[in-house]
C-alpha cells in the first residue's frame, strides 16, 4: 500500500521509513473488510482535517503565520482552521524554543488536546534545543516531555518544509486504525507512564 | 561632556569620572541613591531617561551600571555602583522612585546577579521560577542540569512579592506585599494566548470587562543569551542577535557588529555601510507591515494582515537573494557583510519602492479611516510625554507620544547623518497615534531606500579581519535603533577572545513595565489593543 | 410558478391508504425529522465550505482545493474528523448542563427551520403567528450559550457568555422592531401571507424608505445575533481564545461550530423572507412575459440563492471590519439602532396609513 496524499506523488515521499515499516506491519496482520473500510473513511478525514493548535513561542512562529498567507496558504489541504483553545485542535506544531519556564504549560497544552492528537517539532530549537542547546534556561529538545511525531528541521524552517511536515503527518494519519490494530493510543500510555505529572490524570 | 562631569564633581566631589565620550561615573553605594536625584533634577543634567542597568559579577564584587540619557540634552553617561555586602546578600539603594522603569529592570538584575535593591515595591524574580536555584549570570553559576532540571510540573506561583528595606541597625529586612486582593477576580491571560504576541503572560484583576491590575510575567521564552554569549568567541555571538527582535534581524546584528568594529577599531567600507543600511530600512518596512497586519488581526480585522504580508514577503525575497535565509539572516559580519549583493537587489529594491504608496493607501482605504478601528483605537491606552520617557518607552511607541527618540537622528551612526529622513513624532499618545507613526514611518524608510538604491558605492564589502578576534581590555555601550525603539549594548571585554560580559538592552522590554500603567481602567479588549499598539516581540522582552 | 405542495399531499395520502391516522402522523414526522436533519447537515456542510472559500477571495488566497474536486469534500472531512474525535471529560464542571448546552444551541437552530418558506408549497408548519414563533425559537439560543460559558467552570467562557447575553438580549430587539416593521407592511404574521403579500413586488421595493432601513437595521442586528464579525465578541479569538465553547471539544464543538453557520442560513432566510420575498421570484408589476420567465425558476432556488446571496454579505461583514468594544457594541445598539428603529416603525405605520407605498 503506498501511503499518500494527494497533490504530490508517492515518490516525493519515499524517504520515509517508519511508514514503510508501519504499512509492511499492517499488511502482514490483515484486515476485517468492513472494518477495513470503516477505517479507510475515518482516516481520510482524520488526514485531511489536521486543525493546528495556535501556538508559537518565537521565530518559527512567524513562518508558521506566512505559511497561513496567500503565498503557501496552507488553507489548501484545509489546515486554516487554527484553533486557539487546545480542546478543538488536532495537532500542535511547537513552532520555537521551550524553556524550562514554558514546559509545564506546554505539557498542559499537551494533555488538553483531544485524541486523537499530534505534535510537530517545528525547528531546530524543538528538536534539540538548536543554537540554545548550551544555555541553562531551554529544553533540550521536546521528545522528553511529549511524544512527537514528525520533526522539521529548520531555524526556522521554510514554509515549504512546513508543508512537507505536515503532509508527512497526514500520511502517518492514513495507516492508523481506528478499530484496533496499530496502538497509538498504547504508545501514549506507555509514554505517559514512563513521565508522570502529579495531579494530573493522564 | 565637559559641563555635566564638572557639575557632577561638584555635587560629588568623591564620584571617579571616567571616559569621555561616554563617561562613566563611579559613585559610593550609600550616595547613590541622592546622585540618582540629582541626576534626574539638575536643571544642567536632566537624565530623565534610564536606558538600562546592567548588572556585573567583578568575580571579586558585584555591582550594577546605569546608562542614563538626558533627552534635552542629548547626552549619555554611565553610572558604575557596588554592592555593598557580601556575596551572599549584596544589596544597592533602589531607584524605583526616580525612573518608573528602574522597577523592572532592578528585577532583572536581581533574577540574575542576585543584587537586592533596597525599597524597590517588586523584588520578585523576572524570568525565572521563584524557587530556580542560584543566579545565572554570576561566574561562579553551576550549571549542573540536575540543580534545576526540566520539570514538568506546574511552576509554583505566589500572590506575595518581598520588599527588602534597611532595619534601623543596618541590617537587610524582608517584609512580603500582596500583589493581588483576596476578592480579585484574577483572569490568566497568556502564556498561551492568540494575543499575546508570543508566551507573555498577564495576571488581570477584572471588575466586569474592566481592568483594575496587570502583573505581567516573563520568561516563557527566556533563552539566556547573554550567558550563553560569554562562552563564544565574538563572530560566534553575533547570530543571537537574529533571535530576539526576530524582525530587526538586520538592525541588532548591525548594532553588535559596529560595537565590535568600534572596539576592535576597525574601519569597514562605504559600501558595507550603505548595504546594512538599506538591509536595515528594508526590516524596518517588513517589521512594522507586519505590525500593521497582526494589530488589525487582534482588533478582529483578519484580512489585513494577509495584505500587508504581500509587502512583507516581496521584502523577504530581496532578503533571501541576498542573504540566502527568510528570517535568520546572520548577514552582517565583523568587519562588513558576509557576501556580496544579489545581482538583481537594485532592481528588486525599485520594484519594491514602486509598490509601497500603492499598498499604504490601501491600508488607510481598508482600515485607519474605518470608523469601528478609529472607536477602537482613539484615545486607547493614553500615554503621555513624561510617562513615556520614565517608563523608557522609545521606538515608534515613544515617538507617538511626543517624544523624539530616533537613535538614528540622536546618536547618529553608520551613515544616517548624510541621509534626508523625517523623524516621525505626534502628540496624542494614544494607540492610534501608534499605529500612525508606523505607518509614516514606512514612507520615511522608503525615502532613506530611495536615496541609495542608486547610490551604492563600488568597494570590497568586507574589510579583512583575524579570525581569532581579540578586543582590547575595556568596555563600550552604544545604543542604536532598532524596528521597536532604542536598542542598547554593554561590552565589557577582558582582553580574551570572548566578551566577558555582553548586556543587550531591548527596546521590548520597558514595554513589558508599562502595560500595568496605560491599561488601568480600561476594558479587556483595549488590553489587546494596547499590548499590540506596543508592539512587543517576546522572545526580545526575555532574550 | 410551480406549486410543490402536491408531492407531500400525494405521500400523504398514499400513506393514510396503507395505515391508519395516527400513524401515518408518526411515519410522517420521522420523515420530516430525518429529511431535516440531512438538510440541517448538508447545509451547514456547504456554508463552512462557502465561508472558507469566500474568506480565501477575500484574503488573496485559493482556500480549500484538495479535498475532492475544488476542495468540495473538505468540511465533510472536518465533519468526520470531528464526529470521531474525543470528547473530553472534564472535572470541576456542572456535567448536566455541559452536556445540555450543545444541544440546546443546535435545537433553537432547528426549529427555526420548520418555518422557513423553503419554497411554494415546501414548509414544514404554517400557522398564523410563524414570526413570532420564529423570534421565540431564536432566542433560546442564548440560553444554550450562557449555560455553556457557564458550566465550562472557566474565565474566559464566563466572560464570553455574559457578552454573548448582554449582547444577544439587547439585539433581539432591534431584530423584533425590524420584523414589526415588516410585519405592519405585510399585514400578517403567518409566514405564507407575508411570502404571498410580496406576489407583485418585493417588500424592499414595495415599503421603500422605512424597508430599507429597517433592511439595514436587521443585517446589522442579525450579524450580532449570530455572533459573527465584527460582533464576535462572545468568541473573540484574539481576547477570550475560543469564548464560550473554549471547554468543549469534539463533536460538542462541532454542534456550536455547525449551530454558528446555520444561524447565519437563518438569519439570511428570514431576512430574505422579510424583504426578499422568501421563495417568490422577482416580479415587477406590469411586465407579464418578465415575471412570467422568472416563474420558471423554481422556487427553492429563489429561495436559497436570496439566502446565500445576503449570508455573502454577512460573510463579508466579518472579514472587513475590525471587532467592536463591548462597551461600543451595547451603545450602538441602545443609542442608535434602538431609536432609528422605533421612528422608522411610526414612518412605516405612516406609510401603510396613507398608502404612500407602492
Amino acid at each position: 500500500m503506498e501511503v499518500t496524499t494527494k497533490s504530490m506523488p508517492y515518490e516525493a515521499f519515499k524517504d520515509n521509513e517508519y511508514i514503510e515499516k508501519l504499512v509492511k506491519e499492517l499488511q502482514d496482520s490483515g484486515t476485517n473488510v468492513i472494518v477495513g473500510s470503516l477505517d479507510k473513511l475515518i482516516n481520510w478525514g482524520r488526514s485531511n482535517s489536521i486543525w493546528p493548535l495556535t501556538f508559537a513561542t518565537s521565530c518559527c512562529g512567524i513562518e508558521f503565520v506566512s505559511l497561513g498567507a496567500a503565498r503557501f496558504d496552507m488553507a489548501r489541504f484545509g489546515w486554516e482552521v487554527a484553533r486557539s483553545s487546545p480542546r478543538q485542535a488536532d495537532f500542535m506544531m511547537v513552532a520555537g524554543t521551550i524553556v524550562h519556564r514554558m514546559v509545564p504549560v506546554f505539557r498542559r497544552l499537551y494533555d488538553q488536546l483531544a485524541e486523537p492528537k499530534y505534535v510537530i517539532a517545528c525547528g531546530s530549537c524543538a528538536i534539540s534545543g538548536g543554537p540554545f542547546r548550551k544555555s541553562y534556561h531551554v529544553a533540550k529538545g521536546i521528545e522528553d516531555i511529549v511524544p512527537v511525531d514528525v520533526f522539521v528541521p529548520g531555524c526556522p524552517p521554510r514554509p515549504e518544509a512546513m508543508i512537507y511536515g505536515i503532509m508527512q503527518l497526514s500520511r502517518k494519519i492514513k495507516v492508523e486504525r481506528f478499530f484496533g490494530g496499530v496502538n497509538r493510543q498504547e504508545k501514549q500510555k506507555e509514554f505517559l507512564a514512563a513521565h508522570p505529572v502529579e495531579g494530573v490524570e493522564d | 561632556m565637559a559641563n555635566i562631569t564638572e557639575k557632577i564633581s561638584k555635587l560629588f566631589p568623591q564620584a571617579v569620572i571616567e571616559g569621555d565620550t561616554t563617561p562613566v561615573v563611579t559613585i559610593a553605594n550609600d550616595q547613590w541613591h541622592d546622585l540618582a536625584l540629582a541626576l534626574r533634577d539638575d536643571a544642567e543634567l536632566k537624565m530623565d531617561y534610564l536606558i538600562t542597568i546592567v548588572g556585573m559579577d567583578w568575580t571579586e564584587n558585584l555591582g550594577a551600571i546605569y546608562y542614563l540619557m538626558s533627552t534635552e540634552y542629548n547626552k549619555i553617561i554611565g553610572v558604575k555602583v557596588l554592592a555593598a555586602g557580601d556575596r551572599q546578600q549584596p544589596t544597592i539603594p533602589s531607584v524605583a522612585d526616580v525612573w518608573k522603569v528602574a522597577t523592572l529592570y532592578e528585577r532583572e538584575v536581581f533574577d540574575f546577579f542576585g543584587i537586592i535593591f533596597l525599597n524597590n515595591p517588586d523584588m520578585r524574580r523576572l524570568f525565572l521560577n521563584i524557587d530556580w536555584v542560584g543566579y545565572p549570570l554570576r561566574k561562579d553559576y553551576d550549571e549542573n542540569p540536575d540543580i534545576n532540571p526540566v520539570s514538568t510540573e506546574s511552576e509554583r506561583q505566589t500572590d506575595f512579592t518581598d520588599v527588602y528595606t534597611l532595619g534601623a541597625d543596618g541590617k537587610v529586612e524582608k517584609r512580603q506585599e500582596r500583589i493581588f486582593q483576596k476578592e480579585d477576580f484574577v483572569v490568566n491571560i497568556g502564556p498561551q494566548h492568540p494575543a499575546t504576541h508570543g508566551v507573555l503572560r498577564f495576571r488581570t484583576a477584572v471588575d466586569g470587562e474592566t481592568i483594575k491590575k496587570i502583573d505581567v510575567y516573563c520568561g516563557y521564552i527566556h533563552r539566556g543569551i547573554e550567558k550563553l554569549c560569554e562562552n563564544l568567541t565574538y563572530p560566534q555571538t553575533l547570530h543571537f542577535m537574529d533571535r530576539m527582535d526576530y524582525f530587526s534581524a538586520h538592525n541588532y546584528h548591525h548594532a553588535l557588529c559596529m560595537l565590535i568594529e568600534k572596539a576592535a577599531g576597525i574601519e569597514i567600507s562605504r559600501r558595507a555601510q550603505v548595504i546594512r543600511v538599506m538591509m536595515d530600512e528594508l526590516s524596518r518596512i517588513a517589521s512594522h507591515c507586519l505590525f500593521i497586519g497582526t494589530y488589525c488581526m487582534d482588533l478582529g480585522a483578519t484580512t489585513m494582515l494577509f495584505y500587508t504580508l504581500r509587502v512583507r514577503e516581496q521584502i523577504l525575497d530581496i532578503m533571501e537573494k541576498t542573504c540566502g535565509a527568510r528570517m535568520t539572516f546572520n548577514y552582517d559580519c565583523i568587519g562588513g557583510v558576509m557576501q556580496d549583493l544579489a545581482p538583481d537587489f537594485v532592481q528588486d529594491v525599485k520594484a519594491l519602492l514602486a509598490v509601497i504608496p500603492a499598498n499604504l493607501k490601501e491600508y488607510n482605504e481598508i482600515f485607519t479611516g474605518n470608523v469601528i478601528a478609529r472607536n477602537r483605537m482613539e484615545g486607547v491606552g493614553h500615554l503621555t510625554r513624561e510617562d513615556a520617557i520614565a517608563y523608557g518607552i522609545t521606538g515608534p511607541s515613544g515617538r507617538a507620544s511626543g517624544w523624539a527618540c530616533d537613535m538614528r537622528k540622536l546618536q547618529p551612526y553608520s551613515i544616517y547623518p548624510e541621509l534626508d529622513f523625517e523623524e516621525i513624532t505626534a502628540t496624542e499618545g494614544d494607540s492610534m497615534a501608534r499605529f500612525k507613526c508606523r505607518l509614516r514611518e514606512i514612507e520615511q524608510s522608503a525615502k532613506i531606500l530611495e536615496q541609495l538604491v542608486d547610490n551604492i558605492p563600488d568597494g570590497e564589502y568586507c574589510v579583512k579581519v583575524p579570525k581569532m578576534l581579540k578586543l582590547p581590555v575595556g568596555s563600550w555601550f552604544q545604543v542604536t535603533e532598532g524596528c521597536r525603539g532604542a536598542f542598547g549594548l554593554y561590552l565589557e571585554s577582558d582582553g580574551t577572545t570572548k566578551p566577558y560580559r555582553l548586556k543587550i538592552a531591548p527596546p521590548c522590554l520597558p514595554q513589558a513595565a508599562v502595560v500595568d500603567h496605560i491599561t488601568r481602567g480600561q476594558k479587556i479588549a483595549d488590553l489587546i489593543t494596547i499590548g499590540g499598539s506596543l508592539d512587543y516581540i517576546v522572545p526580545d522582552i526575555d532574550r | 410558478m410551480q406549486d410543490l405542495s402536491f408531492i407531500f399531499t400525494w405521500i400523504d395520502n398514499s400513506l393514510r391508504a396503507l395505515m391508519p391516522g395516527w400513524l401515518t402522523v408518526t411515519v410522517e414526522c420521522l420523515l420530516i425529522g430525518v429529511g431535516l436533519l440531512l438538510v440541517y447537515a448538508l447545509l451547514a456542510l456547504f456554508y463552512i465550505y462557502y465561508e472558507r472559500k469566500l474568506c480565501a477571495a477575500f484574503q488573496c488566497r485559493l482556500g480549500p482545493n484538495r479535498v475532492g474536486p475544488w476542495g468540495l469534500l473538505q468540511s465533510f472531512a472536518d465533519m468526520f474528523k470531528m464526529l470521531i474525535k474525543e470528547i473530553i471529560h472534564l472535572n470541576h464542571i456542572d456535567r448536566f448542563l455541559f452536556g445540555l448546552a450543545p444541544y440546546l444551541v443546535i435545537i433553537a437552530s432547528m426549529l427555526a427551520f420548520a418555518v422557513l418558506p423553503w419554497g411554494n408549497g415546501i414548509q414544514i408548519i404554517n400557522f398564523n403567528i410563524g414570526i413570532f414563533f420564529l423570534i421565540a425559537v431564536s432566542s433560546i439560543g442564548v440560553l444554550g450559550i450562557l449555560l455553556a460559558g457557564w458550566s465550562s467552570n472557566n474565565k474566559f467562557t464566563l466572560i464570553g457568555s455574559l457578552r454573548s447575553g448582554a449582547q444577544m438580549v439587547s439585539y433581539e430587539l432591534s431584530i423584533g422592531l425590524s420584523v414589526i416593521t415588516m410585519v405592519c407592511l405585510a399585514g400578517t404574521m403567518s409566514v405564507e401571507g407575508i411570502v404571498a403579500e410580496q406576489q407583485n413586488l418585493w417588500f424592499i421595493f414595495k415599503g421603500h424608505i422605512p424597508a430599507i432601513i429597517a433592511f439595514v437595521i436587521y443585517m446589522i442586528a442579525g450579524t450580532a445575533e449570530t455572533n459573527r464579525g465584527p460582533f464576535d465578541l462572545p468568541e473573540a479569538e484574539s481576547e477570550l481564545t475560543a469564548g464560550y465553547h473554549t471547554e468543549y471539544s469534539g463533536m460538542h464543538f462541532g454542534f456550536f461550530y455547525l449551530a454558528e453557520y446555520l444561524n447565519l442560513f437563518i438569519v439570511s432566510g428570514v431576512a430574505a423572507l422579510l424583504f426578499f420575498g422568501g421563495w417568490m421570484p422577482f416580479h415587477i408589476p406590469g411586465w407579464e412575459s418578465f415575471n412570467h420567465i422568472m416563474d420558471y425558476i423554481p422556487s427553492v432556488i429563489w429561495f436559497l440563492g436570496k439566502a446565500f446571496v445576503l449570508s455573502f454579505i454577512i460573510i463579508w461583514f466579518k472579514w472587513t471590519f475590525p471587532r467592536l468594544r463591548i462597551d461600543q457594541l451595547l451603545s450602538l445598539e441602545w443609542k442608535y439602532l434602538l431609536p432609528i428603529n422605533l421612528v422608522n416603525l411610526v414612518l412605516m405605520v405612516l406609510i401603510i396609513v396613507f398608502n404612500w407605498h407602492f
